[in-house]
Order: C-alpha cells, then sequence, then structure tokens
C-alpha cells in the first residue's frame, strides 16, 4: 500500500514539475523571443540527457576517466575515443560526423583548420576565458614579452576572424578554432644513473660518447626538430626559424643526420610511446626525444629516469578542443557546456599528476592539494609522496620536479612542435634518412 | 529432365555460380584497388584532396631516389628470407616425408611445427625484443659464457633482427606447400632411381626436387608477398631504422598525403605482380595441382 501510495504522489510530483516547465519555458520564450537562446536550455534540460558527445583526439588528452568524471557531473554522456593526431586529421578529413568534439594538437590543427570541418568557438560563452594562461590566450610569455614564434605557437592559429574562415586571425578575435586544453614543455630523457655526469646541452643527443646509444622519434615533423635543436647546439647548423626550414635547411639537417646514422649513433626511431619506454627501461639507450609521461613511466619502475631541460630551452607543444561543424542546437549547447566543464579545475588536476598544465591553472591548482601544487607548478621538493592520477606513487618526499617551477619550464620554450611549409618535401627526405 | 538442367537450355547457369566470388572480389579488392588507382591521380595540399588529373605523383615517386633504394632493401629482405625460409622449409618436410616413414608420426610432428602459430603474429615478434636486446637473455649468455665482452648490438634493432623474425613468421607458409607436394611424390619413384644406380643427390636433384617445385613455387609466392606488403616488422625490429615500401607509404599516409602513396602502392602492386607472374611462368601451378 505505502509503496503505490508513494508511486501515485511520485507520478503527481512529475507531474506538475513537468507542467510548471512548459509553462515557464514558454513564458521565457515568449519572452525571450527575440534573443531565442535564453529560454532554450530550460526545455532543452529535458532532453539533454539522450545527448552523446564523441570526442576523439590523443590518447595523452582523451582519457576515459575524464569523460566518465564529465559524464556524472554534466548529466549527458561523453564518450571518449582514441586516435593519434595524424589520425585524428585524417578522420576530420573523410568522416568528420563521427566526431563531435576533436582535440586537436595545435601543428595538427594548422593543417586542419583549412578542411572547413570544424566551427571556431564563441569565445564569449567560456566563462572562463578570462582566466586562460596568457601562454596560450596571447601568446606572451610571465614577464609580458613575445613567447618563441618559431614552430606553431597556439597563439599563431588561435583566432579566425569570422564564423566562416578558414584562415587564421593574426590577432585575438571572439572566435577562437579551439579552447586550449593542456601543454607542455619537451626535452630529452636520460639514464642518469648510466650517464652519471651532469647534461644540460640539447648537443649531447650527438655527444660520440653515446654512440649506439641515442633514440629519435620517428614522427618526422617532431623527430626533425629535437635533431635541430641538437645541431644547432652543436653550432653545425644555424637555422632562422627551426619550425619553418627552407629546402636548404631541411637538405643540411637530412645530411647531418645521415651522417650520424652512418656513423652508428642512433640505437633505434621510436614511434610509439611504450617503444620509447621499452628502449629506455631495458637500456638500449641512455638518451633520447621522449614524452612527459613516458619518464614517469621509467621511473615508476624504479629506474633513475631524468626529464632534463637543457640550456637551449624546451620544445613546446598543446592541446586545444574543437567543435566540429556539424555540431547545432542541443548538441552544441551541450558541447558548450562540456568545453565550460573541462576548464573547471577537475581536469587540470587530473593532468597536472601526469606532468601536464592547464590551460586554466588556478581552477586546476585549486584542485589540487598544496603538496601536489608546490611540486607540479611551483617547482618544490614534494613534502609527501606524489602520487600518479591513478594513485600510484611516482615520486618520493623531498624530490622534486625535473626543470623546475611552471615559470621556469614554459618560460624557456625555444620552439614549437609544427608542421612546416615543406612539409611534403621534409616527409620524403625523412624517409630518405630511415632508409639510408 | 537430367539433360536439360545440366545442358544446353541454362547458358545463365555458369554465371551464376561463379557470381559469388565475382561478387566477393569486385567489392573486395577491385573497387578498393580502382580507388587507389583513382587517387593516384588526383592532387592534394596535405589536408584536402582534389580530383584531378596529375602524373605529379608518379613523376615524384619515380624520380626520387628514396623509391630505387626503399624497393632494393625491401628485395632484399624479401630474397634473404625467401632463401632461408626456403632451406628451413625443404628440409623439414625432407624429414618429415622420408625419415619419418609413420603417418601418425607425420602428422603429429607436421601438427608441431604449426604451434608456434597458435599466437598472434606480434607476439612472436615482440617475444624477440627481449631475448635479444642489450640487457636480454641470448646477450646476458654469451657474455657469461665469456665468448663476448660487451653484449652484441647487432642482435636487435638491425637488419639481421628484421629477416629473423621474417623467417620465423613466415617459415610455416613455405613447409605447408612443400610438404604437400612432397608428400604426393610415389615412394616408387624414388626407389626406382636407386635401382636404377641413382646416388643419393641425384634423387634429389633429379627426382625430388623438380617434384616439388609446385610447393617451392606457392611458398615463394606467399613468403614474397607477405615481406613485400610488411611494414610492421620492419618498423619493430629494425627499431625504426630501415624502412621498407610500405613504411614509406605509412609515413606519407600520416600525413595525409594519400595520393603519393597511392601512387606508390600502385608501383608496388606492379613489382609483385611482375614477380608472381615471373614464378608462375616457371612454374605452371595449376597443371601441377590438378595432378
Amino acid at each position: 500500500m505505502s509503496t503505490k501510495g508513494s508511486k501515485t504522489s511520485g507520478v503527481g510530483r512529475a507531474g506538475i514539475t513537468r507542467r510548471d516547465i512548459l509553462k515557464g519555458s514558454a513564458a521565457a520564450l515568449g519572452a525571450a523571443a527575440g534573443s531565442g537562446v535564453i529560454g532554450a536550455p530550460v526545455i532543452w534540460a529535458q532532453n539533454i540527457k539522450d545527448v552523446t558527445l564523441n570526442q576523439v583526439g590523443p590518447s595523452y588528452s582523451v582519457i576515459a576517466d575524464i569523460a566518465q568524471k564529465a559524464s556524472a557531473d554534466l548529466g549527458f554522456k561523453i564518450v571518449a575515443q582514441t586516435a593519434e593526431t595524424t589520425a585524428l586529421m585524417a578522420k576530420t578529413v573523410s568522416q568528420p560526423e563521427t566526431i563531435d568534439i576533436a582535440d586537436y594538437e595545435f601543428w595538427g590543427l594548422q593543417k586542419a583548420w583549412r578542411s572547413g570541418k570544424l566551427q571556431p568557438i564563441d569565445v564569449t560563452k567560456v566563462k572562463e576565458w578570462s582566466k586562460m594562461t596568457p601562454l596560450m590566450r596571447d601568446g606572451k610569455s610571465f614577464d609580458g614579452k613575445d613567447m618563441s614564434r618559431q614552430g606553431t605557437l597556439p597563439f599563431k592559429v588561435l583566432y579566425t576572424e569570422s564564423a566562416d574562415s578558414k584562415e587564421f586571425a593574426k590577432g585575438a578575435t571572439n572566435f577562437a578554432t579551439v579552447m586550449p586544453t593542456i601543454f607542455n614543455a619537451d626535452t630529452l630523457g636520460l639514464r642518469a644513473d648510466l650517464i652519471k655526469r651532469p647534461v644540460d646541452s640539447w648537443a649531447e643527443l650527438f655527444n660520440p660518447e653515446f654512440k649506439g646509444k641515442t633514440a629519435l622519434v620517428n614522427i618526422p615533423s617532431i623527430g626533425i626538430m629535437d635533431a635541430a635543436m641538437a645541431l644547432e647546439a652543436r653550432g653545425d647548423l644555424k637555422y632562422a626559424d627551426k619550425g619553418n626550414m627552407t629546402r636548404e635547411e631541411i637538405d643540411k639537417t637530412i645530411e647531418a643526420l645521415t651522417a650520424l646514422k652512418k656513423a652508428g649513433q642512433f640505437r633505434a626511431f621510436w614511434s610509439t610511446f611504450d617503444e620509447s619506454v621499452n628502449l629506455m627501461a631495458a637500456g638500449e639507450v641512455v638518451i633520447q626525444s621522449m614524452w612527459s609521461p613516458a619518464v614517469t613511466a621509467v621511473k615508476s619502475r624504479g629506474i633513475d629516469c631524468v626529464y632534463q631541460g637543457m640550456k637551449q630551452g624546451y620544445r613546446g607543444w598543446g592541446l586545444g578542443m574543437g567543435l566540429m561543424r556539424h555540431l547545432e542546437g542541443l548538441k552544441l549547447e551541450a558541447a558548450y557546456e562540456y568545453l565550460n566543464w573541462y576548464v573547471s579545475g577537475w581536469q587540470g588536476a587530473f593532468i597536472a599528476r601526469q606532468g601536464y598544465y592547464s590551460s586554466v591553472p588556478e581552477t586546476a591548482k585549486a584542485n589540487l592539494t598544496p603538496n601536489e601544487v608546490g611540486y607540479w607548478y611551483d617547482g618544490k621538493p614534494a613534502s609527501e609522496e606524489i602520487k600518479d592520477p591513478y594513485g600510484a606513487v611516482m615520486d618520493k618526499a623531498g624530490n622534486s620536479r625535473d626543470g623546475g617551477s611552471f615559470e621556469q619550464r614554459m618560460g624557456n620554450i625555444a620552439c614549437w612542435n609544427t608542421v612546416m611549409d615543406e612539409d611534403r618535401y621534409m616527409i620524403q627526405r625523412w624517409n630518405d634518412f630511415v632508409s639510408s | 529432365m537430367s539433360g536439360r538442367s545440366s545442358g544446353s537450355s541454362s547458358p545463365v547457369a555458369p554465371y551464376l555460380q561463379v557470381a559469388p566470388l565475382a561478387i566477393v572480389m569486385i567489392a573486395m579488392v577491385g573497387i578498393p584497388l580502382a580507388t587507389v588507382v583513382l587517387l593516384s591521380f588526383w592532387e592534394s595540399d596535405g589536408i584536402s584532396i582534389y580530383p584531378a588529373f596529375t602524373l605529379a605523383n608518379y613523376r615524384e615517386v619515380l624520380t626520387s631516389p628514396v623509391t630505387l633504394s626503399l624497393f632494393l632493401k625491401t628485395l632484399q629482405y624479401a630474397a634473404i628470407t625467401l632463401v632461408c625460409t626456403a632451406l628451413i622449409g625443404f628440409t623439414c618436410s625432407y624429414f618429415l616425408v622420408f625419415h619419418v616413414r609413420d603417418l601418425k608420426w607425420q602428422i603429429g610432428l607436421f601438427l608441431l611445427c604449426t604451434i608456434p602459430f597458435w599466437t598472434s603474429n606480434i607476439i612472436r615478434m615482440v617475444s624477440w625484443i627481449p631475448f635479444l636486446g642489450r640487457e636480454g637473455l641470448f646477450n646476458g649468455f654469451l657474455v657469461q659464457m665469456g665468448l663476448t665482452s660487451a653484449p652484441l648490438d647487432v642482435l636487435l634493432y638491425s637488419d639481421f633482427a628484421v629477416i629473423l623474425t621474417y623467417v620465423h613468421l613466415y617459415t610455416l607458409f613455405m613447409i605447408v606447400p612443400v610438404f604437400n607436394s612432397m608428400a604426393k611424390i610415389d615412394p616408387n619413384l624414388v626407389e626406382a632411381a636407386r635401382d636404377a644406380g641413382a646416388r643419393p643427390w641425384q634423387i634429389l636433384c633429379y627426382v625430388i626436387i623438380p617434384l616439388t617445385k609446385t610447393g617451392l613455387a606457392l611458398g615463394t609466392i606467399f613468403v614474397v608477398t607477405l615481406v613485400m606488403g610488411d611494414f610492421f616488422v620492419v618498423r619493430v625490429m629494425s627499431g625504426g631504422q630501415s624502412a621498407s615500401v610500405v613504411s614509406a607509404m605509412k609515413n606519407e599516409i600520416d600525413q595525409l598525403y594519400y595520393p603519393q602513396a597511392s601512387a606508390m602502392a600502385v608501383l608496388l602492386i606492379m613489382v609483385v605482380l611482375l614477380m608472381v607472374s615471373a614464378v608462375l611462368r616457371i612454374v605452371d601451378i595449376r597443371s601441377e595441382l590438378a595432378r
């Protein structure tokens, strides 16, 4: 009896609420007849639960745990699907309808934006846009000066002039190509236990002392940048812009690399995250191109691997979330809600524990413990154990992060991951080098 | 009545009989292949592909010195792998057919050859890495036995590692057809040869090898096409230090240069077709199979 009673009353309540909402929304619609959007979320709140957004991007950005938390917080479904940037570009061009939100690395965006398959983001709809770090939003460093423009500085590809433009704007506008999410400074990883001496220059990558014990990443556009950093540090070559080499510069770089390869400098060229981890952990190489989480993975096996900042600076990279052109109506509103959730702090804290920075550091820091903020952002020694996002211990109390604070690391970017104008020629020459 | 169904009145029948295979082949092979050929004449700017007719992709592929070195490298892999698999495949089959006379044992040992194939290709390949590595089992053994003072680098991330893996992965594709054609050899022929005074090597050269030709030819086709079309083994086992035709293609595909990759693919198909037709010219597989 009691259950029956509560059921009926439940139905009654639901009926009233629904009616109320309908009335309310009708009134709102009437009131906001012209400006439309204002009343809309009230009606849409009814069926926003049915919305599913497919987010596609690289594994270090599109993470199932984040999508799950977002789905729980927002009430609609985010489906996470990983695809490396190259695969994502292909998908964007050939099957845009299978993606709703694309996580683009800025260098990938430089290519993909021209396809017109993405729509710009109205920055006025992103609440935290004003709190976003100037590194991303304005292309300015901590001291207010311009950041290095070698390569794809995020600012160069962050804005567009209008809703349909396929070009990038010179300065900031209200139309953003993507909403910046995470970024970091990359450098070389090395085995401190095997090298046993201080290393502070990119030139060490090509030092004959490490013959047969070095590796480069086999992603042509990034591998050639690491090589250029090292060649320039050795004084062999001087580039006007490492991020946009001329044919002649590409030729010289490839020639130098081929000579090094023939002399047996390289142990391998790795293509995937796990390859780089295994090369380092198995002692096949002692110094190589590496991503930050790969260093963490080697470290967590109890091996003394260091992500060594070099005096010539870091190679920066970053990612942003883009909205696909086909999103509209309810789905588009949901996508904006997701964007806003994304920079509200939980995700920023999650990726901070992987060693990445959030585009809105303020909210990310608010979701970290003071010990974590000290370790990840301020470069201070940890006051207690540091754990990765999944709870595994990755550094002991008393240790501090390689490379120091956020300002020291990001303030010292020498170039950015990029696609060159001579991209096609470069890939041809890279194939030449690998097959030599 | 029976004459009607099998004879003159239904000229459509053979077409109907051929239709299922034809449809599958056209859908699964014909259309994709035509697309690749078509694409190889189109233009691309690294993000979009424009329908056009240009020979630029072929010009680029054919004039680039990389293409030649890639093909030579791939052919070199194919040739060495072929020789190794043929020697191993022939020896194994010979042993199984002529030394193991008991059928049960023959089948049992033959199945033994297939055991490694119960796991995936990738696992079998990757398992070589901890074995051959600088701090791997084999190097550890060599150093401990005092056979070398320092670990041998050439064992892993080298051409040696690539070919070793190919031989390991593809030998069965040689054993099966060779075993099959060898098992068909009438033992009386060998006996007759011996009665006629032939020496063991003469029996091998003039009786067994000619009669095993079909198997060797089939095995060659399998092994060569598998090696020519591979990019994963080369990439992983050479540690990215060597490239094959397909791995170079993969680099281009990754950067969305589909037309260039298609032109390369068409070239590869032509080379492989030439090789297969050369094999078929030497050995008439159809008539031998019908034997």
